[in-house]
């Protein structure tokens, strides 16, 4: 199944390339067909120019609306880029969080230990790249709380995570020591299911849902530019809220 | 006979970069709606840009940066300059119903290049409104916490998306018709790029 992915995906990256170079063309009509990498420079180019044009919009004291519980959207809707009955089921008690990177406690952490910490809670709107979007109950620990308790070294440029399946993502660690945003452990008042990322997600309500990676195994800490599973396809970075 | 100015270059330079913008808005926004389409309907793929989501929205949120500028360039010289009051105003409904009138009836009168009639007023005012709300509420989408007091003020995020699909439609109604009446009095095109036309 995996591999059917992985095919898909690659199509997506042609498809990519040909759409982009259609589109191209059609503008540049009569120009050499060699411009058509030129401009894919430029949609990149500009695209690493709207990451820092949003990190410079970011104000890390402004704060997501948040909404009564009466606004919660039912059925939550499942997003992925697999169906939902291909969710990998993660045994809790096995489970651990991997810390690695620029992070002087390296321990790992057990769900237990997790739940032990201060817990935060939010109903706040996720936003979907693709347009949609859904108001939400997510709990868990605050990650700038989880980032000094672990003695992470917060002048590094990025916190990056991997997950239990073949996702992986990576934000600003300006957004990351924001208030909102959240190790979450916690859907609607009860433990996250697993279509929603158990047993641990983020949930960062400055950013689209993609930069919401669910099934976090491992996270990291790092100045290396890490990217993430859409992102290196083509979604912007910093995809700021 | 003589040729006299009638289109100054800020407004022909301005007027082709919005038209090179805005095309590449309207069909890269076409990608991004197909992705989660807000009524029962989507797009041909055929006359959408960037080949799949990620591709739209890279095109769109370049091409935002050129909308933009440009069409801050264009409004402060539009009120600087006195251009918006001397081309643009003075405008009644009455007016506007009796030119849109006459051009049904294929009687609209361009005798004058410099002057605009009242149906070109309304039609070119209403363009510069849907392009600022176009404006207002993709910020809005695209900074609904960083800028909440805009989205709040179409409704919150999702508001917001209506209110930028609707400003879109207006705009694409309003460029056919432009284009459509540019067909129909050829003459007004090299207008636009030389800036000259035949005295009346």
């Amino acid at each position: 199944m995996k591999k059917l992915e992985r095919v898909e995906n690659l199509e997506r990256r042609l498809f990519l390339r040909q759409g982009l170079s259609l589109g191209a063309l059609a503008l540049l009509a009569g120009c050499e067909l060699t411009d058509r990498e030129a401009v894919q420079r430029v949609l990149w180019a500009m695209s690493r120019w709207n990451d820092r044009a949003q990190a410079w919009l970011f104000d890390s004291r402004r704060l997501a609306p948040e909404y009564p519980e009466s606004r919660i959207t039912r059925p939550f809707p499942y997003n992925g880029y697999y169906p939902e009955a291909r969710v990998p089921l993660i045994d809790g008690t096995k489970y651990r969080l991997e810390l690695a990177g620029k992070i002087r406690d390296r321990k790992p952490w057990t769900l237990a230990e997790l739940y032990a910490l201060p817990q935060v809670s939010q109903v706040t709107r996720l936003i979907c790249v693709e347009g949609w979007s859904a108001i939400g109950k997510w709990g868990g620990v605050r990650l700038s709380d989880f980032l000094q308790r672990v003695g992470a070294d917060t002048t590094a440029k990025y916190v990056g995570f991997q997950c239990a399946d073949d996702y992986y993502g990576s934000i600003d660690m300006a957004s990351a020591l924001h208030p909102q945003t959240i190790l979450a452990l916690d859907w609607d008042g009860g433990r996250l299911p697993p279509r929603y990322g158990y047993p641990l997600r983020l949930r960062i309500p400055t950013k689209l849902g993609f930069k919401n990676p669910k099934l976090i195994t491992a996270l990291f800490v790092t100045d290396q530019y890490p990217g993430g599973y859409w992102e290196d396809q083509g979604y912007n970075w910093f995809s700021g809220s | 006979m003589a040729k006299v100015l009638v289109h100054p270059l800020t407004v022909r330079i301005t007027h082709w970069l919005n038209a090179l913008a805005v095309l590449m808005m309207v069909t890269s926004g076409w990608q991004i709606y197909n992705a989660s389409p807000l009524f029962d309907f989507s797009f041909p793929a055929s006359v959408t840009l960037g080949g799949w989501l990620a591709g739209g929205l890279q095109w769109h949120f370049a091409a935002m940066w050129l909308l933009g500028l440009n069409g801050a360039v264009y409004l402060a010289y539009g009120m600087a300059s006195g251009h918006f009051r001397r081309k643009l105003l003075p405008l009644s409904p009455r007016a506007v119903l009796r030119d849109i009138g006459a051009a049904l009836r294929g009687r609209l009168s361009h005798d004058d290049p410099a002057v605009y009639n009242a149906a070109q007023r309304a039609a070119y005012l209403a363009l510069i409104v849907c392009l600022v709300l176009l404006v207002a509420s993709g910020l809005a989408l695209w900074k609904p916490v960083q800028l909440h007091w805009l989205a709040l003020a179409f409704g919150d995020y999702e508001g917001a998306r209506y209110v930028h699909f609707f400003a879109m439609a207006a705009l694409v109604l309003i460029v056919l018709v432009h284009v459509a009446m540019v067909a129909l009095v050829p003459r007004t095109l090299p207008a636009m790029i030389s800036g000259r036309a035949r005295a009346a």
